[in-house]
């Protein structure tokens, strides 16, 4: 039985989103970054194009601070689908030895994230990158085109953005412009963890609640996911149960402490829940706006 | 560890749909709606207002309006709930809403998406966008002023747009004293308005956004009022569905070849239904046959409604491709390449008659031009005026010329297959919105008549081959002199030459067109059509205009094939065109008593690879004449000699 409510019509506005791409664009991507978002997104891709495979690859650029469940999972997830996988590292921040411990969240985000992103974008001449944002994440999101031009430098221009109306897409670019494009734009956190229970979609396991070694800094819960996370003077990492809300760089990722272990316990933890998203996302916190300002950068 | 994540997701441990999602276990659809209205008649107080009640707001984020509040609020009293709406930074360092943006909300019932738009006249693109994708509209009224000319604006534009529900919310209701008088009258004025305009589903709600009366439940404040409350209205309120039960129409957007067994056409069911056996008419082509399958990803279907995103395998091998519709058979959409539509402009750029421009419908795509402008529409009076142009945020009726014909239905039938975009094809900017009215029975009927001999037989028998010159540059930059000893050297060598002088055709075809931007399309459109028609007669047709747009000159040569067109710019620099000011424009320009007078107070676009480029500043006439010839000679328009 089909479902005909309010998952429904967002399910079927990401498939018309993701067969323009494939209609519009000479080489498109999807950007893979692991979290259950990207989960959401794969599987959406897989629907849009059944029974082909999805006409372009999947693209991780990756930071070398993912938490290693999340590299388990990744590799898993595009062997089962046979998909073409790219791990892009941005090699000018490995030779540079940028971290975030040694180098801040600000500069590692940007050199690693932001930087790495355009070189894999220049590299491989894709014109389209499919992503996972949504408008609800974050307010300057709000206003975020569904297809989102980005100049040839890979700046995003609020004051410039194309009108978008009816479910009528203008892909059209000028050498060496590349289109972001997010089929997820109008879903909010909630309609993502309900549609994976209804999906049963696969998500990284860190999503879900278990013991794990934590350490508090400034009132964020840091997972001790390897060695590489040095421990200041009396700190000893303590195992608590905790899931994680997002997912990126272990040491810029809050968790929170919960017992939910089950995707129904999220849902319903979410529903008591009194913070938002992002909250656990140290990279935000800095400033009211700092997410506009990065994405003018061409931050994703 | 992927392993682990996959066997937490048996079908044991997950039930289909959560318990807890009441919104979904409901079914409703969701409803899309457009707020309308002014920093000041406190709409993003509303939209604030409706996430606070719907407890969307998150405690960390309840503490970062306080302290935004505290630089940026105005509220003054207590945390100000536009902040939570009000996105980039700049717009609320302004205090005002720029541009459209989305936001989200659940109630038990139903799940709702709010178009955010300011209400500014500036903005009415911005409105326009919203209200595109939206089923209803809140026209926010402030109680102490009353229907005013903003609120006429709104109404168009919605009514305009399409949307048939309409909530008038009579907002500061606590500033009017809940005063069920001025509540009575404001309604009755706007039902008057909106008769006029054709909009008669409206409900009219007494609220206080500020205070959150009758937003989430009736307000004790107005005992009087007999209606429900806002959210109560939008949670079930049912939005019309006669798109559901209209003739099949399904734009294919790709197509599905995994292998040579499998062709299937993928797209979303637009209007109606279909179910396997159906007979369909694919268009333009209007070639018919059978549904053989629905193919999904979660098996194949019986039947497809509309909304949904399914994959259709016909019976029959017919050749169809991305833009193509699929329709029903019996009931097929239209075919044509010429229809009025209503147009909204939002480009700085002016819409200008005669330019090209592409029309995108659904995943169709094409050049255009808008033939005639027929008049524009005055949103607040509802009069109209007549004009050459379009600036930005200007609405009007408008005659299309396509190059090539679509398939559509009319906007009022169908929004998503009458509603298109016009792009400008130099900056790929999406500068206009349109909602087609009708074919033009025209299109239908004027067919081209054919004729027995063509242009290659007339240039024959003239012993040469017929091509277009076309000389571009400064006023003064020696096309003119150019132009004229080129044609007595082509005369001399026995070809039949004509020269069509900008300032010459000015005096006849040309005289009723002025040096306004729009103006100076419309003559390069009439000369490129003139110089077309005497390649067609087999003439070298020498042309001289200064032409400074590229549009314009991309136009002309279009009108043409690829070896009969050669586009001469004349590079002489201003400087030295000032100096020779062979007919005293330039100091008239600069004393200010010429109006766009090209290079000073009009714009010149340099061509960017014109066949040649003539050195107007340092080469003797003679000298470029030489240079024209030996071009024309390797390209095989005359012979060597």
């Amino acid at each position: 039985m089909r479902n005909t409510g309010h998952l429904r019509d967002l399910e079927s506005e990401a498939i018309h989103i993701f067969r323009e791409v494939a209609g519009q664009f000479e080489r498109p991507v999807m950007m893979y970054s692991i979290g259950k978002d990207s989960s959401v997104l794969l599987h959406l891709a897989l629907k849009s194009f059944y029974p082909a495979k999805p006409p372009f690859p999947l693209l991780h650029v990756d930071t070398g601070w993912k938490f290693r469940e999340m590299i388990a999972f990744r590799d898993n997830v595009a062997h089962r689908y046979g998909l073409e996988l790219i791990v892009h590292m941005n090699q000018e921040g490995i030779e540079q030895g940028i971290g975030p411990i040694s180098h801040g969240s600000a500069l590692h985000t940007d050199v690693m994230k932001t930087q790495g992103l355009r070189r894999a974008l220049e590299k491989y001449r894709f014109d389209a990158a499919i992503g996972g944002a949504r408008r609800d994440e974050e307010k300057s999101r709000a206003k975020e085109r569904i297809f989102s031009h980005r100049t040839a430098d890979h700046r995003w221009d609020p004051k410039q953005q194309r009108p978008e109306l009816w479910h009528l897409y203008n892909g059209r670019l000028a050498p060496g412009e590349n289109m972001r494009v997010f089929p997820l734009s109008n879903w909010t956190e909630r309609d993502v963890w309900d549609y994976i229970a209804q999906e049963e979609i696969p998500i990284v396991p860190l999503y879900l609640a278990a013991p794990r070694p934590i350490v508090e800094r400034d009132g964020a819960l840091i997972m001790v996911d390897d060695n590489r996370l040095p421990l200041k003077p009396g700190e000893i990492p303590q195992q608590r149960m905790v899931r994680f809300r997002t997912l990126g760089c272990y040491p810029l990722t809050g968790a929170i402490v919960s017992e939910a272990t089950t995707v129904e316990e999220i849902i319903a933890e979410l529903e008591a829940s009194r913070t938002s998203e992002r909250q656990g996302r140290v990279i935000d916190r800095d400033q009211s706006g700092s997410m506009e300002k990065k994405k003018e950068e061409g931050y994703f | 560890m992927a392993e682990t994540a996959v066997s937490r997701f048996t079908p044991n441990s997950s039930p289909t749909i959560s318990a807890t999602n009441e919104a979904a276990e409901a079914n409703m659809p969701l409803l899309r709606f457009l707020t309308c209205g002014s920093v000041d008649d406190g709409k993003s107080t509303l939209i604030g207002r409706m996430l606070y009640d719907c407890q969307l707001v998150h405690d960390d984020t309840l503490e970062a309006l306080e302290n935004e509040s505290r630089s940026y609020g105005t509220t003054g009293r207590e945390i100000d709930l536009a902040l939570l709406v009000d996105g980039l930074q700049a717009e609320r360092e302004q205090g005002i809403t720029i541009d459209v943006a989305y936001r989200y909300f659940a109630t038990s019932k139903r799940k709702f998406i709010v178009a955010d738009t300011p209400g500014h006249e500036q903005y009415t693109r911005n409105m326009v966008t919203g209200a595109s994708s939206a089923d209803l509209a809140i026209i926010l009224v402030d109680a102490r002023k009353g229907v005013i000319t903003q609120t006429r604006r709104h109404s168009c534009i919605a009514h305009l747009l399409g949307i048939k529900h309409i909530v008038l919310a009579i907002n500061k209701m606590d500033l009017a004293g809940f005063d069920q008088t001025r509540f009575a009258e404001i309604e009755s004025n706007y039902r008057t308005f909106a008769a006029e305009l054709g909009l008669t589903n409206i409900t009219a709600i007494p609220i206080s956004a500020l205070d959150g009366d009758n937003i989430s439940s009736l307000s004790v404040r107005t005992p009087w009022y007999r209606g429900p409350a806002l959210l109560q209205h939008l949670e079930s309120v049912v939005v019309d569905s006669s798109i559901a039960s209209a003739p099949l129409r399904m734009p294919v957007q790709w197509v599905c070849r995994p292998d040579l067994d499998f062709r299937g056409y993928a797209g979303t069911i637009q209007a109606g239904s279909v179910s396997v056996g159906d007979r369909i008419t694919v268009l333009p082509a209007g070639r018919s046959t059978q549904v053989a399958s629905i193919v999904t990803y979660d098996g194949d279907l019986e039947r497809a409604t509309v909304g949904d995103a399914v994959v259709l395998t016909l019976a029959d091998e017919i050749d169809v491709s991305r833009g193509d519709v699929i329709c029903a058979a019996d009931v097929r959409a239209e075919v044509a390449d010429q229809f009025a539509a209503d147009i909204v402009w939002m480009s700085e750029r002016p819409l200008m008659r005669g330019r090209p421009y592409i029309l995108r419908c659904g995943q169709q795509s094409t050049v255009c031009q808008i033939s005639e402008l027929k008049h524009k529409i005055n949103v607040e009076t509802l009069e109209h005026t007549a004009g050459r142009e379009m600036e930005l945020n200007a609405i009007g009726l408008c005659n299309l010329s396509l190059s090539k014909p679509i398939v559509f239905d009319t906007y009022a039938d169908n929004r998503e297959a009458g509603g298109f975009i016009l792009i400008d094809r130099l900056t790929n900017e999406t500068v206009g919105a349109g909602m087609i009215r009708f074919a033009l029975r025209r299109a239908h009927n004027i067919h081209w008549q054919a004729v027995d001999i063509d242009k290659h037989q007339r240039a024959a028998m003239k012993g040469q081959k017929a091509c277009c010159i076309w000389f571009t540059g400064l006023s003064g930059s020696g096309k003119s002199t150019v132009a004229n000893l080129l044609e007595k050297r082509l005369h001399a060598l026995g070809r039949h030459t004509y020269i069509l002088d900008g300032d010459n055709v000015r005096h006849g075809l040309n005289r009723d067109l002025g040096f306004t931007e729009s103006d100076r399309v419309e003559n390069i459109r009439r000369v490129a059509e003139v110089a077309r028609l005497m390649v067609d007669a087999g003439l070298l047709t020498l042309v001289s205009f200064i032409s400074p747009f590229r549009a314009e000159r991309r136009l002309a040569r279009e009108r043409f094939e690829d070896s009969e067109f050669f586009e001469l710019f004349v590079d002489t620099p201003l400087e030295i065109c000032e100096t020779r000011d062979p007919k005293g424009l330039y100091r008239k320009a600069r004393a200010g008593e010429i109006a766009n007078f090209t290079g000073i107070s009009s714009p010149y676009e340099a061509p960017e690879n014109p066949e040649l480029r003539l050195q107007g500043g340092t080469l003797a006439p003679e000298a470029l004449v030489d240079e024209i010839i030996r071009t024309l000679e390797m390209k095989g328009i005359i012979d060597k000699h």
